[in-house]
C-alpha cells in the first residue's frame, strides 16, 4: 500500500510512528522504546518509513514530548490534538477521550465533529501515569505487562493510600514485610492509579462514551476499574498506543 | 532633616538624577524611533516606553537618598495612600519592588535569602523577595529606604497581615492595620463606616510620624490627581477593544507602575496622557501591538514577572494577542467610586473594592463582562502558586467560562516571582494544545 502521510510521537517512553494511506488507514507502523539520542532515533525510524512505497514525498506531523526535535517533520502538533484525532476517527463518537502516557495523562473532550471543546492534563505529578506502574512494578520485580492480568485477577486489595509515587513505593516495602500477597498489593496500586485518573475525569463533569488511549491502555485492569468508577464502561481504543502518531498522520494529510 | 542629608539628596537626585536620567531618556526615545518593531512579532515599540522608565528610575533613585529627607512609609498594594501622599510621605510598594526583582531575574536568589533565613516556601514569593531585600540588603535598584511607618491593608489576602508585622519587628516602627470586611455581596453602611473609622486612625498616626498635619485642600489636591491618572489608566485599557489591539496585557503590567506606586502626583497624569494619545493615534493608523493579531485573549492574576519576555513573544508568534488582564483591569476599575470632593469617605469605598476582596463569582462576573467589551476568544487563567487569592475558584470558572460562556479558557500552574514553581516544557506543552483547540 502506498503511505501518503506519516506521523510519528516522541513520548518519554516510547517513539511510535505510523503511516497512513491516502484514505486515512494505518499502512504501517512502528514502535521503539525511545532513545536518549532522540533526533537521531526518530530520523533513522523515519528513514525506514520513507523506503516505503510512497514514503518519500509523505508530508509528516511530529506530535510527542519530543515533536520539536523532529527535524524533517513538515508540522509540529501537541498530542492533545493527535490523540483526539486518531481515536475519533476509530470511533466516529463524541466522548471523553482519557490518554494514560508514560508520564502525563490527559483527559480530553471530544466534539460532535472529532474537535477538542477541552482538555485539563496532569503533568506536575507521576501518580496517575504510566510511571507509576513502571515504579511499582519494579518495587515488585514484576514486568509491567503482566500487572494488569494479576490486578484482574486477584480475589482482595489492599488500599494504597500514598498519592506519592515515591511514598507508595516505600508503602509497598511494608505491606510485603507484613505479609501482604503481592496481587493485592498490586490490585490495589491499579485502584489507586484510577482514583488519580478519575478525579481528572470528573473535573470535565461526566461526559460518556469513555475512551482510553496511551500505552497505559493495554492494561485490561485500569480499563476496567476506570469503568466501575465512572460508572459507564470505558471502551479501550485499538492500538491504544499509536493513536497519537495516527492522528499525526491523519494531520499531515490534510492540506 | 539632617542637613547633609538634604543636601546630598539635593545635589544626587534633584540635580544630577534629574539631568542624567532626562539625557538617558532622550537616548532611550531616539533609539525606540528607529526600531521597527519591538520583537519579531511584534509592533512597534510604544514611544512613552523612555519617559516611564525615566520616572520609575526616579523614583527608585530618590528613595535612595530620601531617608532623613521625607518620611517613608511602606506600604501594600491595596493600601489607602492618598493622606500619606498629601502629607509628603515617600511611598515604597515592597510588591512593586518584588516585581522589579522579578523581571530582572532575582526572584529566586532573594526567595532564597528568606528561606535560609527560616520563611516558607510556601509563603507569597513577593513576601519572601521582600524579606530577602531586607535580610541581605541586595536590591537592583540600588537601596531601599527603611520605613519610619508602615501601613498594611488586608484587601489583598491575609498574608500582608503577617508580613508587614515580621517588617513593624524588624524595623521597629509603627505598623498601622486597616481591615476591609471581605465583600461576598454588596458593601454595607456599617462596613464602609467601619473602613472610614480606621482610615481616620490612619491618618493621625501618620500625621504623628510626621510631625505635621494633614491640609485639606492637598488631600483634594492629591486625590483629584488620583482620579485623574485612574480614569486615564482606564482609558488607556480600553483602547484594546480595537482590533487590532494598540497595546496588550504584556505592555500594561510594566505601564501599570506609576498607577500603583505614583498615583497623586502631576507627573504620572501627564505620562499616562502621553501613552494615551499615543495609543489613540496608533489605533487611528491600524497599528497594532501585534504584527499580525488573529486570536484575542483575556489573562486573570497577576504576570509572571520573570517570563514575560518569551511568554509575549510566543504568544505573538502565533498572532495571539493579550488584550486584557483582570489584573490590571483592577486599577481602573474603581474609578467612578471616587468623588475627590469627598476624598475620606470616597477612599473608604475604593479600598472596599478591589476585586480580591471580593467574592469569585464578582471575578466571573467581570471576566464575562471584559470578554464582551474586549471581544476575546478564550481566557489564560495563570494559576498563581504564590497567590491563593486570586488564583482559588479558578477551576470553577474555568469550567464555566469553556462552558455557558462559551470563552475556552486554560490554567497555566507557575508562580509570579518564584521562577522554581514554573516548569517550562509542560508550559508550553499545555499553550500549545490549547491554542490549537483556539484554532491559532
Ligand atoms: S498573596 Fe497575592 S495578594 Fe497577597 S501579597 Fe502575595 S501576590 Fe499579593
Amino acid at each position: 500500500m502506498t503511505l501518503a502521510a506519516l506521523g510519528i510521537d516522541v513520548g518519554s517512553t516510547a517513539t511510535k510512528l505510523v503511516g497512513v494511506t491516502a484514505a486515512g488507514d494505518i499502512a504501517w507502523r512502528r514502535l521503539a522504546p525511545t532513545a536518549p539520542r532522540i533526533e537521531a532515533q526518530a530520523e533513522a525510524l523515519l528513514a525506514e518509513a520513507r523506503a516505503q512505497p510512497g514514503g518519500e514525498r509523505a508530508p509528516t506531523v511530529a506530535t510527542g514530548y519530543g515533536r520539536k526535535l523532529v527535524a524533517s517533520a513538515t508540522r509540529a502538533l501537541t498530542e492533545i490534538t493527535c490523540h483526539a484525532r486518531g481515536v475519533y476517527r476509530r470511533t466516529g463518537r463524541a466522548g471523553t477521550l482519557v490518554d494514560i502516557g508514560g508520564q502525563d495523562s490527559k483527559v480530553i473532550l471530544i466534539g460532535a465533529q472529532g474537535q477538542v471543546l477541552h482538555f485539563v492534563m496532569n503533568d506536575k505529578c507521576a501518580a496517575g501515569t504510566g510511571r507509576f506502574l513502571e515504579v511499582t512494578a519494579g518495587r515488585l520485580q514484576l514486568p509491567v505487562a503482566e500487572m494488569g492480568d494479576m490486578a484482574r485477577a486477584a480475589t482482595a486489595e489492599v488500599p494504597i493510600s500514598s498519592t506519592c509515587t515515591v511514598f507508595a513505593e516505600s508503602e509497598i516495602v511494608s505491606l510485603l514485610a507484613r505479609g501482604t500477597p503481592v496481587e493485592h498489593v498490586v490490585r490495589g496500586l491499579h485502584r489507586a492509579l484510577v482514583h488519580r485518573v478519575t478525579s481528572l475525569v470528573r473535573s470535565l463533569g461526566p461526559r460518556p462514551p469513555y475512551f482510553l488511549s496511551g500505552g497505559v491502555a493495554h492494561n485490561a485492569a485500569v480499563a476496567a476499574f476506570l469503568g466501575e468508577a465512572l460508572g459507564a464502561p470505558v471502551e479501550r481504543a485499538e492500538e491504544p498506543q499509536l493513536m497519537g502518531a495516527y492522528g499525526a498522520a491523519l494531520s499531515a494529510l490534510e492540506p | 532633616m539632617s542637613s547633609l542629608g538634604a543636601l546630598r539628596f539635593h545635589a544626587s537626585v534633584s540635580l544630577l538624577g534629574r539631568a542624567a536620567l532626562r539625557l538617558d531618556r532622550l537616548r532611550t526615545e531616539h533609539k525606540l524611533a528607529r526600531m521597527k518593531s519591538a520583537g519579531p512579532h511584534l509592533g512597534p515599540p510604544l514611544m512613552t516606553s523612555g519617559w516611564l522608565k525615566e520616572l520609575i528610575s526616579r523614583h527608585y533613585l530618590t528613595g535612595r537618598y530620601v531617608r532623613g529627607v521625607r518620611k517613608v512609609a511602606w506600604v501594600t498594594s491595596g493600601a489607602p495612600v492618598e493622606h500619606l501622599k498629601a502629607l509628603g510621605y515617600y511611598l515604597m510598594y515592597p510588591e512593586n519592588h518584588g516585581a522589579v526583582c522579578g523581571i530582572r531575574r532575582w526572584g529566586e536568589r532573594q526567595c532564597l535569602a528568606a528561606e535560609d533565613a527560616g520563611y516558607s516556601r510556601d509563603l507569597c514569593s513577593y513576601a519572601r523577595t521582600d524579606f530577602g531585600t531586607v535580610l541581605s540588603g541586595q536590591t537592583p535598584v540600588g537601596r531601599l529606604p527603611p520605613p519610619d511607618l508602615l501601613v498594611c491593608c488586608n484587601n489583598i489576602c491575609q498574608t500582608v497581615l503577617y508580613w508587614y508585622q515580621v517588617l513593624a519587628h524588624h524595623f521597629q516602627v509603627p505598623l498601622v492595620l486597616i481591615d476591609t470586611p471581605f465583600l461576598y455581596t454588596e458593601a454595607r453602611p456599617h462596613m464602609l463606616a467601619f473602613v472610614r473609622k480606621q482610615i481616620d486612625a490612619a491618618v493621625e498616626v501618620a500625621e504623628r510620624t510626621a510631625g505635621r498635619s494633614l491640609a485639606p485642600a492637598r488631600l483634594e489636591e492629591v486625590m483629584r490627581l488620583s482620579h485623574e491618572a485612574i480614569g486615564l489608566w482606564l482609558k488607556i485599557m480600553q483602547t484594546g477593544r480595537n482590533r487590532p489591539a494598540p497595546i496588550t496585557a504584556f505592555d500594561e503590567f510594566i505601564h501599570m507602575a506609576p498607577i500603583v506606586e505614583m498615583r497623586g502626583e502631576e507627573s504620572t497624569v501627564a505620562y499616562y496622557r502621553a501613552l494615551l494619545a499615543e495609543l489613540e493615534e496608533r489605533t487611528r493608523r491600524g497599528v497594532g501591538a501585534l504584527q499580525a493579531e488573529r486570536k484575542r485573549l483575556l489573562w486573570d492574576n497577576l504576570p509572571i514577572w520573570y517570563r514575560l519576555r518569551p511568554l509575549s513573544e510566543s504568544l505573538a508568534a502565533r498572532g495571539v494577542a493579550l488584550v486584557a488582564s483582570t489584573y490590571t483591569n483592577a486599577w481602573g476599575e474603581l474609578v467612578e467610586r471616587i468623588d475627590p470632593t469627598r476624598p475620606l469617605d470616597s477612599m473608604a469605598e475604593v479600598y472596599l473594592h478591589p476585586i480580591l476582596n471580593r467574592g469569585t463569582g464578582h471575578k466571573l462576573a467581570t471576566m464575562a463582562r471584559m470578554l464582551k467589551e474586549y471581544q476575546a476568544d478564550g481566557v489564560l487563567l495563570h494559576s498563581d502558586r504564590s497567590c491563593k487569592p486570586y488564583s482559588v475558584g479558578q477551576m470553577d470558572q474555568q469550567r464555566r467560562l469553556a462552558g455557558e460562556l462559551g470563552a475556552p479558557a486554560l490554567l497555566l500552574d507557575a508562580d509570579h516571582n518564584d521562577p522554581r514553581a514554573y516548569s517550562e516544557e509542560q508550559a508550553e506543552n499545555r499553550l500549545q494544545a490549547f491554542l490549537e483547540v483556539l484554532g491559532a
